[in-house]
């Protein structure tokens, strides 16, 4: 188990390696520079001096030996000293952009709050997923299925883009229940939870009751209702078990998703995370936010998938690590 | 391991166990469950109450005195390497300069220099600042920090988006081009500790507006050499302006203080300002509306596609302000090279038409680039709506209702206004001339790439004015001004900027820029004037006193009060 996980874990270092690499140079492909703007710049020398100041007159091999903090520059008495700092040291980097800030504070800042955010709903996604999912199964081929299965299918299919909105539209400013937008007390945190879970809700909830429904069909369950165990225990201990598996393994990706924030989400509800900088990091060329950007969605996701196959494995004893 | 992990899985399972006992009628077992599941229930509740406040969602601060909806996210605070206005409006709050703008008219008036004497031919101003300017921290701003924040913004290392705004002080450009490497070569010394020697190129009319600024405001020289980029981020900050910063939290908001040490602190009228930054206009009208923010003060967060609801509304403010909406030619490219062209498409354009129905929040037509109400200025008529002269002309150039005219290009980036202008355009010059205009929309970075190289046939352009003078529309079509972007070189053109620059007598100088003008669009039509923005700003009269509406868009934040506490909902 220990090395397994040992194992699992140093594997995440070459893929980040790799991960920052193609996104230094695939981000570099897109026109345009990150120091355009609508004004020209003051004086020729001012724009070399800007590029200068971040290495971007370099070669792309030099800049991206500087950001993963490999380099050996020469300095004025000709001796080579390293340069360190870079990626290996933890550091992602500043930000192009916003020029008092550092990749890194950009994620320390907004990274707890997207995954607030993200960890609600996904607990909203499941504590309506789940039970919408076994409620169906069980009711398979009757109107309590047909009537699930529609609101699932319903969540499923319209997106946060225009829930949001109509959220907005009726519980704030028609009935002023919640805050319009803005991240300060609880109450900030109800809608943008919906709006962000609902879909997957209905995806967990689909899931749910496939896998329930395949289960439920199972030998083993058969035997167990004949040995007389009651029916709740049947579903409860025996059925879901394996029934939640594919809704566990689909759990990995989802909360990479959702901790990483939401653009339309955080758009919307005014919230401080890094959802938004994901794509607008990526529209203003701000390379190094880019590539740190993606290389914490990475770690998130390996991390994460890691805990679904430990997950799967405590819950169907089948299934061996290693 | 396996145990929590088993116990984390079970968790959401628990929840579901009343829901099936309760479907297959097993009374007994549901109770128990239900009991489980309250326990569980709460424990969720705890949890998450625990995660929201480790995450700094239940923050307590106390509430804001004003809160204004200030734009996006800005890029910097730094006064002097600022470019965004919401940038501009935060480091303005930040950062005095030796004049302000009046908070009703945007004129320059006295600020951390209390008065000041011009020599008789314009080129040295001596400023005398005050006894009682002080840093936030205590400390005396003196001429030395001047000195150094002006040699501050003009080193090319700082790389300072408005370090255009120090090219009329002696040596400013060839400074900023590298020419001279020396700093101290500006013109600009520390006579004393309270008088300031400012030396300039050229007699600058506008220069005491350009003291306004933000790029040549105060900055504290010592916070900045120890931390260099980051300097914004240390607490306490020292601020030369009427507020200190706070708070900056990326993408949510800013906070203000009054800083107790200003000069003019009595007329500051709030004690603490949240400054709010967002990106969606809709969520920006939804705070608005329900009071969560006293004032929108931003174009870009104000929604368009709402303002034919929003138009008559009270808190809908409209104004002129000095920008210009406007088409660029390359004169180098296909039949662009010929002015008879070029004027027969600028002549084909109902103006009118293009105002009145596209935009929504009263931008006049433009018969010229310098808008009206610009100081000191007599603008030329402009080529005016003709599409019979159109026409000969397009004869004239050799292409009789529009045959043998090559297809072109219509280069603007992706926003629903620009394409519904770039549509209009289109189809006029069809139904006038004859000829076929495609359109290419283009995202923001490729759009600015493709402007900066000059890589198109016409391109949707826009200006907005740095201070209240002509010249800081026309000098933009110098042939060497980076910002030209049509290819046009006309020496007489560069002659009567540089003499009118050199004029110190008011009505002969703006002659001289009219004729500028003059060739600039009627006799070689470079370019298109479509239509002058209007600025917009909500605020409700009956809660808010202290904004003006000016040709500067500019609104101190100092002056902004609340009157009347909002109802809250």
């Amino acid at each position: 188990m220990t090395s397994y996980l040992i194992k699992r874990l140093l594997g995440l270092l070459p893929l980040l390696l790799c991960i920052s690499f193609l996104s230094f140079w695939l981000v570099r492909l897109a026109p345009g520079s990150p120091f355009d703007r609508e004004r020209a710049p003051a004086s020729p020398e001012v724009e070399r001096a800007l590029k200068a100041k971040y290495h971007q007159d370099e070669s792309l091999m030099k800049q991206y030996a500087r950001y993963l903090g490999v380099l050996w520059e020469q300095d004025a008495l000709g001796h080579w000293r390293f340069v360190g700092g870079g990626l290996l040291q933890g550091d992602l980097g500043p930000s192009l952009k916003y020029r008092n800030h550092s990749v890194n504070d950009i994620v320390f800042q907004g990274l707890p709050i997207s995954m607030t955010l993200g960890l609600l709903a996904f607990c909203f996604a499941m504590g309506v997923g789940i039970p919408l999912g076994v409620y169906t199964a069980l009711r398979r081929g009757e109107w309590g299925d047909y009537i699930g299965s529609f609101l699932a299918l319903l969540a499923f299919c319209i997106p946060g883009l225009v829930v949001g909105p109509l959220l907005v539209m009726t519980f704030a400013l028609k009935l002023g229940w919640f805050p319009v937008a803005l991240w300060t007390s609880p109450a900030h945190v109800v809608l943008p939870t919906i709006t962000l879970g609902l879909y997957f809700s209905g995806r967990v909830a689909r899931l749910m009751r496939e896998g329930m429904t395949e289960t439920l069909r199972e030998g083993y369950i058969v035997t167990a209702r004949a040995k007389g165990l009651p029916e709740s225990s049947v579903v409860l201990r025996h059925a879901l078990r394996l029934a939640i598996l594919p809704v566990v393994s689909y759990s990995g990706p989802l909360l990479a998703d959702l901790l990483t924030g939401s653009f339309v989400v955080e758009n919307l509800f005014r919230i401080p995370g890094i959802g938004v900088f994901m794509v607008n990091s990526a529209l203003s060329l701000d390379y190094n936010l880019v590539v740190g950007l993606a290389l914490v969605y990475a770690t998130l996701l390996v991390l994460l998938n890691l805990v679904v196959d430990l997950a799967y494995a405590a819950l169907d004893r089948r299934v061996k690590l290693g | 391991m396996r145990r929590l992990l088993t116990f984390t899985i079970r968790l959401p399972l628990n929840l579901h166990l009343v829901l099936v006992g309760w479907l297959r009628l097993d009374w007994v077992v549901t109770l128990k469950r239900i009991l489980t599941y309250l326990r569980w229930a709460t424990s969720v509740v705890v949890a998450s109450g625990v995660i929201v406040s480790i995450f700094g969602c239940a923050r307590t601060s106390p509430p804001a005195d004003l809160v204004v909806i200030n734009g996006m996210e800005p890029e910097t605070l730094d006064p002097t390497t600022s470019s965004g206005q919401p940038d501009g409006r935060v480091a303005t709050a930040l950062f005095d300069g030796l004049t302000r703008y009046d908070p009703k008219t945007a004129e320059a008036a006295p600020c951390i220099a209390e008065r000041w004497e011009i020599s008789q031919d314009g080129l040295v101003y001596l400023f005398h600042l005050r006894d009682n300017a002080r840093w936030s921290t205590g400390e005396y701003i003196t001429a030395e920090d001047f000195v150094y924040s002006w040699r501050r913004a003009i080193d090319p290392k700082t790389a300072a988006a408005y370090a255009g705004q120090l090219f009329y002080v002696k040596n400013g450009e060839p400074i900023s081009e590298g020419k001279i490497k020396d700093l101290s070569q500006l013109g600009v010394q520390a006579v004393s500790p309270r008088l300031l020697r400012v030396e300039l190129e050229s007699p600058t009319p506008f220069f005491l507006d350009l003291c306004a600024f933000r790029t040549l405001a105060v900055v504290p020289r010592k916070t900045i050499e120890t931390y260099g980029d980051r300097w914004l981020m240390v607490r306490p900050l020292p601020t030369s302006g009427c507020y200190t910063l706070e708070e900056w939290t990326m993408n949510d908001k800013v906070r203000l203080r009054k800083n107790p040490y200003h000069w003019d602190v009595a007329n500051i009228q709030n004690e603490i300002v949240d400054l709010i930054h967002l990106e969606s206009a809709t969520t920006a009208i939804n705070l608005f509306e329900k009071h969560q923010a006293d004032v929108i003060w931003d174009k870009t967060l104000i929604p368009m596609e709402l303002m034919d609801v929003l138009k008559d509304r009270p808190y809908v403010h409209t104004f002129n302000y000095l920008a210009t909406y406007f088409v660029r030619f390359n004169v180098t490219r296909g039949p662009f090279k010929d002015p008879r062209v070029r004027k027969a498409l600028v002549m084909a354009v109902n103006k009118e038409r293009i105002a009145g129905h596209i935009m929504k929040v009263g931008e006049k037509p433009a018969k010229t680039l310098v808008p009206p109400g610009t100081a000191h200025y007599d603008a030329p008529d402009g080529l005016g709506h003709d599409p019979n002269a159109a026409r000969r002309l397009m004869a004239e150039a050799g292409y009789p209702g529009g045959k043998g005219f090559p297809r072109f290009q219509y280069h603007s980036n992706t926003a629903k206004q620009h394409e519904q202008v770039a549509v209009e355009l289109q189809q006029m010059w069809k139904k006038e001339l004859g000829i076929e205009m495609e359109m290419r929309n283009v995202e923001w970075k490729v759009y600015l790439a493709d402007q900066q190289a000059v890589n198109f046939d016409l391109s949707r352009s826009a200006w907005v004015g740095d201070y209240n003078d002509a010249n800081t529309f026309l000098d933009m079509f110098m042939s060497n001004n980076a910002n030209n972007r049509t290819r046009w070189k006309n020496p007489r053109y560069d002659g009567l900027i540089r003499e009118a620059n050199q004029t110190l007598d008011i009505p002969k100088r703006a002659g001289l820029l009219k004729q500028a003008e003059q060739l600039l669009l009627e006799e070689d039509a470079v370019i298109l004037p479509l239509f002058y923005y209007a600025g917009i700003t909500f605020y409700r009269p009956e809660e808010i006193s202290g904004i003006w509406d000016n040709l500067l868009d500019e609104h101190a934040l100092y002056t902004v009060k609340k009157t009347r506490t909002p109802p809250t909902h």
